[in-house]
């Protein structure tokens, strides 16, 4: 995507965050697995979201952005990733889902112009169950983007120091 | 260049099959395919083995991409073998980092067939 110079202006700013993310979200999904996420009209029933991604950024930009699936949502991104060699998916489904995760954080950085350049990624670490909770200390901006991959949920949520 | 060995440096083993498939959409004539999930692993295989072109990422545990490059001049076997960045870390201080290091090139994640191709050709051909 080219970014004009009014575009860039505003991609500094937070109200334009969202749709910047879901763009990032979109071009991974698009790119990468071959699929278009739909927006989701229901919040995600927490239950579901048994599958957690995970990348820290730091420098300019301080936080955590996470993904949150279903298993069944990350195994069948594994299959999509793996292409015809998908048979042994499921097995792979944390790399896969901690891969799109990475994928979406350093897309979505790279659309921030001015602040995205001082910011570096962790690796992906990756949390399956859902009985857990996640607290980011010092956190003092939090937006969350409600997606759907072949109907079910996926939730993006970027939480910033 | 017909049936070239590459060697594809990623923590994710997801990813390095996506880069394999991704070569091999472009039309690229791709023998051997080697992998590493660090840069460690991937200087233990070029001390091992002679390949044509090195597709690495850059954050990985135990040895980075940028700290890769920067040890690759040691290895007798990878003397002017060229490398090219795959990444999620597409800053242009990244870019700098990686080219000023010795890379050939650098693809931002996520990417395509095409691009793939677009920016491997060359360096292939020995142009950049």
């Amino acid at each position: 995507m080219n970014i004009s110079r009014s575009e860039t202006d505003a991609a500094s700013r937070r109200e334009y965050w969202a749709p910047l993310l879901e763009l990032s979200a979109q071009e991974v999904f698009g790119l990468m697995l071959g699929e278009h996420l739909e927006a989701a009209a229901e919040p995600a029933p927490e239950n579901t979201l048994d599958v957690t991604s995970m990348v820290e950024l730091a420098g300019s930009l301080c936080g955590l952005l996470t993904l949150r699936c279903s298993s069944n949502s990350a195994a069948l991104m594994a299959t999509k990733m793996l292409g015809a060699d998908g048979a042994g998916a499921k097995s792979q489904m944390e790399d896969a889902v901690g891969e799109v995760c990475n994928m979406v954080a350093g897309n979505f950085k790279n659309k921030i112009s001015g602040i995205g350049e001082g910011c570096k990624l962790s690796v992906p670490t990756v949390i399956t169950g859902s009985n857990y909770s996640l607290c980011a200390l010092a956190n003092d901006y939090t937006m969350s983007i409600n997606l759907l991959f072949h109907g079910s949920h996926i939730v993006i949520s970027l939480q910033l120091n | 260049m017909e049936n070239i060995t590459v060697l594809i440096v990623d923590d994710s083993s997801v990813m390095r099959k996506i880069v394999e498939r991704s070569l091999r959409q472009a039309g690229l004539e791709i023998g051997r395919v080697l992998e590493a999930s660090n840069g460690l692993e991937a200087l233990a295989v070029l001390n091992q083995q002679k390949v044509n072109l090195v597709l690495c990422d850059i954050n990985m545990p135990a040895m980075d991409g940028l700290e890769f490059v920067k040890q690759l001049p040691s290895v007798e076997n990878a003397k002017g073998v060229p490398v090219v960045m795959i990444t999620t870390e597409g800053s242009e201080s990244h870019v700098v980092q990686a080219l000023s290091a010795g890379a050939r090139g650098y693809i931002r994640k996520p990417f395509t067939a095409d691009q793939v191709k677009e920016h491997i050709l060359p360096v292939l051909a020995g142009n950049l």
